[in-house]
């Protein structure tokens, strides 16, 4: 098919003028009278039929050359590819490039240079350091640190959805619990960061126990309603108990990380007055920066130990089968229960770390559309894929935070038009075009625990999503 | 039967009195039966009997209603596996299973496969992971066994080429013998296999038995297995237990199994009401012990009840199908039986006979002939029809109608059979009414139809009830208000009188 449509564009493009003369002709029917006119009502209360001939215009000739496109160009392009692909595959098995091999690894030394990476551009950029140190913080933290949480929730949740196949649509509770965990009990009893961090990840994981218990026997859509109702229950507690929490105005003035005791302070005893560094706010950033890039790659590598252990293998077994994984005397009951508490426990810490950084935690930060997102970004990513999740969560993330970026659509949509609202809108759009292109995400080939001969990727075609 | 069985050491799994009932149905009903150590043992039957239900009460995937699976390890350990969790089970008790339809994890490769399989040794070297993850030794060098043991198997069924692929791109005899592998790197002392020759051609099913054959001599893992293919159960097999409707109806060796009547009769489908009533042929023959009626399903037993008991089908029951006008039973068994004696087989069928030689006044238009016109007259229109005949069975559905072809062949079966009646006899019907889910209407249809008592209904086949159920508009009713039973214990207590004119005997 794709030979003949290629083979001769002539009678091709004679279709495509003939299908966007078509395309166009419908739409002015369809839209003449929905667009064309339109009835307002004047000062008087009388109704007047304007005439909009020049919308009209636009829907029609959208239509009309979207159409000639569609048929002239994208079909064949289409067909084309579909075929060099087909030879491709047949030619060999899939043979990754150089690229695609190492790009964890470049990847990785990208994010450790990136802090200064970009200090140093946006000062030659200025022409001075400060003016480099201060231009910098919007990119380390805005795009930087927000990026790595949602990194490091996506990983942790990658545990729970990935690997055991165990649909959690409250993830974002656990987050609440490691955020809250580390605003009171630093702001009550006055303990450090370094103490709570891992206390929040105990405490988050305690809750994972928790909703694993009741959740033990049910399956798929049950599963994720259950889930879904752990996380509003634990928001609306943070808000009601106010006693504790201070409901909605949430807690503030939550202590700052140090870096081992040397505070990132302006002054005396401070980080920059240590160094002998001129004072800017950045380089508390940096630290963060550092800081999250660590605990991410911390759930990074456990996650990968994790999957060469029995535990790890259990956990997909599951995901695959359960009812075999159990004739195969495998205890689910502890298996679900430990993928529930690993995933909480990064949870928690990323929560931890989120009350360290904004110095402030409100219910507002824990809304389902937060456990929403984190999913999508499992999802986008590819189920059990740790560099597709974070690939996902750059372009997510980051597109959303880009979109503040584009003043130059204020002078195509007008001044009043604020393109950060339409960011989920964008949102939903990325990911039906994404799933639509691939199903499985970006990185849907699953990478074996163990090999005897060569490690093979395994298709998408052959795991399952799990079913509860 | 064999309801107390002695605790053998020979027998590494004791089934006693296992039954599973799911609400009303039940699954399985008072099964008792035992795997011997190091041996294969066969659990066949048709579909349906109950062999599946019975894996998953000793894997645990079902809580049996009631009854008692030892499970007695190589080291003397015993346990109760009706008491025990599934899981538990293959870690403790050694047991290990398949599944009918494949359950690998198709996602992972067939390496890993094998690896999840021995989660629990690992997970203890690995030290519930803690040890593992920080990198102990210990969890490296049996990670490093876990591979070599699964390399082992591998190479036993012929997989380590593609030990590297999903399990799922395997084709189907590959991953039925990966599934069998995979359950052996638990280490099972019993492994459970349900049908694992099922879906396979006759060379991977000679490859199956022969891994088969070698599991149990090199590992001595007992093997218990449900198969349908008979050439896997015969020829690897050491004993055999055959389930029919949840009760186990043989169990021996593949040889004395394959030869047993009633082995033949569940295969090849003789009616099973038919066998109900043969056993209480043999029970009123004097014979209490079920398994010896079986016994005497060999042909000299048959003769025996037939002297004996005139009243007793037993040899048409044998002649695998009832009444089968073109292979009459009698015919071919007794080829130089007396007229009489025919005669006497006459009687075999109770009603129809005793009209023709017991009432001759009752206002048949028969009567006026002689006895063994009789026989034939009244009834011969509803044999041509159908070899279980009665007029009523004319209703049924025209499959039967072959036989017609043979009509001549069959008057004394068509008698046998055919339990209508022109009229009551002694002109006096049995209140049918008396057997539950029987009105006043359906008696009245009942009656029209020759159904006038007890005994009539007693003997009803599965096609008489079908028949019966066609007119009576009823679906499915007669079978599950137990009217054939209700109807036996009646017409036993009626019996008790002597009946007059059941003279047709073979004395």
């Amino acid at each position: 098919m794709a030979d003949v449509q290629t083979s001769n564009p002539e009678s091709n493009f004679a279709k495509a003028v003939k299908e966007g003369l078509v395309a166009a002709a419908l739409a002015l029917g369809l839209f003449l009278l929905i667009v064309g006119f339109r009835t307002d009502q004047n000062i008087r209360n009388e109704l007047v039929l304007n005439q909009r001939w020049g919308l009209l215009a636009i829907f029609v000739l959208v239509a009309g050359f979207g159409r000639f496109f569609l048929t002239a160009y994208v079909t064949p392009w289409n067909a084309a590819r579909a075929a060099s692909k087909r030879a491709a595959v047949a030619k060999e098995a899939k043979e990754q490039s150089a690229f695609r091999k190492s790009f964890p690894r470049i990847g990785l030394a990208l994010l450790f240079v990136y802090p200064f990476l970009v200090i140093a551009i946006l000062a030659a950029y200025n022409g001075s350091l400060m003016g480099g140190l201060q231009g910098s913080l919007k990119y380390v933290d805005n795009f930087g640190i927000q990026i790595l949480i949602y990194v490091m929730l996506a990983w942790g949740l990658n545990i729970v959805i990935g690997l055991a196949g165990l649909l959690d649509l409250g993830y974002v509770a656990f987050y609440a619990v490691g955020a809250y965990s580390y605003a009171l009990l630093s702001s009550h009893f006055g303990l450090s960061f370094w103490l709570l961090l891992p206390m929040a990840g105990i405490f988050a994981a305690l809750w994972g126990i928790v909703l694993g218990f009741p959740v033990l026997r049910l399956r798929g859509d049950y599963l994720a309603i259950v889930t879904l109702a752990f996380g509003e229950i634990i928001r609306l507690v943070l808000i009601n108990w106010t006693v504790v929490t201070k409901g909605t105005f949430g807690i503030s003035g939550i202590a700052k990380a140090t870096l081992f005791g040397i505070p990132f302070t302006p002054g005396p005893g401070g980080f920059a007055n240590l160094l002998g560094l001129p004072n800017s706010g950045v380089y508390y950033k940096v630290f963060l920066y550092y800081l999250i890039l660590l605990l991410a790659l911390l759930t990074a590598w456990v996650t990968i130990r994790l999957r060469r252990m029995p535990i790890g293998r259990a956990w997909e077994a599951l995901r695959e089968d359960e009812i075999a994984c159990r004739s195969l005397g495998i205890n689910t009951t502890t298996t679900k229960l430990t993928a529930f508490a690993t995933g909480a426990m990064f949870g928690g810490f990323a929560g931890s770390f989120f009350a360290a950084r904004q110095g402030f935690v409100s219910p507002e930060s824990f809304v389902f559309l937060e456990s929403a997102i984190i999913l999508a970004i499992v999802v986008l990513g590819g189920m059990g894929s740790l560099v597709g999740i974070a690939i996902a969560a750059a372009v997510m993330i980051g597109g959303t935070e880009l979109l503040r970026e584009l003043e130059f659509l204020k002078h195509i949509f007008g001044n009043d038009f604020t393109p950060e609202l339409y960011r989920m809108l964008l949102f939903g759009l990325a990911m039906i075009v994404v799933m639509v292109w691939k199903p499985r995400g970006f990185v849907g080939n699953r990478e074996p625990s163990a090999f005897l001969h060569k490690r093979k990727l395994i298709s998408s075609e052959f795991t399952k999503e799990g079913h509860g | 039967m064999v309801s107390e069985v002695q605790k053998n050491n020979s027998a590494i799994l004791r089934v006693e009195r296992l039954s599973m009932k799911f609400g009303g149905l039940i699954a399985i009903n008072d099964l008792n039966f035992e795997a011997k150590r190091g041996a294969i043992t066969a659990l066949i039957g048709p579909n349906g009997a109950g062999k599946t239900t019975v894996f998953n009460c000793i894997t645990g995937f079902y809580k049996p209603t009631e009854g008692m699976l030892t499970m007695t390890r190589q080291n003397g350990e015993e346990y109760l596996l009706e008491r025990m969790a599934d899981f538990v089970i293959t870690k403790k008790a050694k047991v290990a299973r398949t599944f009918q339809n494949i359950r690998l994890f198709s996602g992972l490769t067939v390496l890993e496969n094998l690896l999840v399989a021995q989660h629990n040794p690992l997970m203890l070297s690995s030290g519930y992971t803690i040890l593992g993850l920080l990198g102990f030794p210990t969890y490296k060098k049996a990670a490093a066994d876990a591979i070599e043991k699964a390399r082992f198997w591998l190479e036993k069924i012929n997989l380590v080429d593609r030990a590297d692929d999903p399990a799922g791109d395997l084709p189907y005899g590959a991953q039925r013998r990966l599934e069998i592998a995979r359950a052996m790197c638990t280490e099972p002392e019993l492994l459970c296999l349900d049908e694992p020759a099922a879906g396979l051609n006759a060379r991977e099913s000679a490859e199956l038995n022969k891994l088969l054959l070698d599991i149990r001599d090199e590992t001595g893992t007992s093997i218990l297995l449900i198969e349908h293919d008979m050439s896997v159960v015969m020829e690897i097999s050491d004993h055999v237990v055959v389930l029919e409707y949840g009760t186990k109806i043989s169990d021996g060796t593949p040889d004395s199994v394959k030869n047993d009547p009633k082995v033949i009769a569940a295969y090849l489908g003789v009616e099973d009401e038919e066998i109900v009533e043969m056993l209480e042929q043999a029970e009123a023959a004097g014979v209490d012990d079920i398994t010896a009626a079986v016994d005497l399903m060999s042909t000299e037993a048959i003769h025996v009840i037939e002297e004996t008991h005139p009243d007793a089908p037993a040899a048409a029951l044998v002649a695998t199908g009832p009444a089968r006008p073109a292979k009459p039973a009698a015919a071919t068994k007794q080829p130089g039986a007396k007229p009489a004696k025919t005669a006497a087989k006459a009687t075999s069928a109770p009603a129809p006979a005793k009209v023709a030689t017991a009432k001759p006044e009752a206002g048949n238009p028969a009567a006026a002939k002689t006895a063994a016109t009789k026989t034939v007259t009244p009834v011969a229109p509803a044999a041509a029809k159908k070899p279980v005949a009665k007029p009523a069975a004319a209703k049924a559905p025209p499959v039967k109608a072959a036989p017609a072809k043979a009509p001549q062949a069959s008057p004394i079966k068509a008698g046998a059979t055919a339990n209508a009646l022109a009229a009551p006899r002694d002109g006096k019907a049995d209140r049918l009414i008396d057997i539950k889910g029987i009105g006043p209407v359906n008696e009245r249809k009942l009656n029209e139809h020759g159904i006038f008592h007890f005994d009539q209904i007693a003997s009803w086949k599965k096609a008489d009830v079908i028949a019966a159920e066609a007119y009576l508009a009823f679906d499915g009713r007669i079978a599950r208000e137990d009217w054939i039973g209700q109807a036996k214990a009646m017409a036993k207590a009626s019996q008790k009188k002597p009946v007059p004119g059941k003279s047709g005997g073979a004395k």
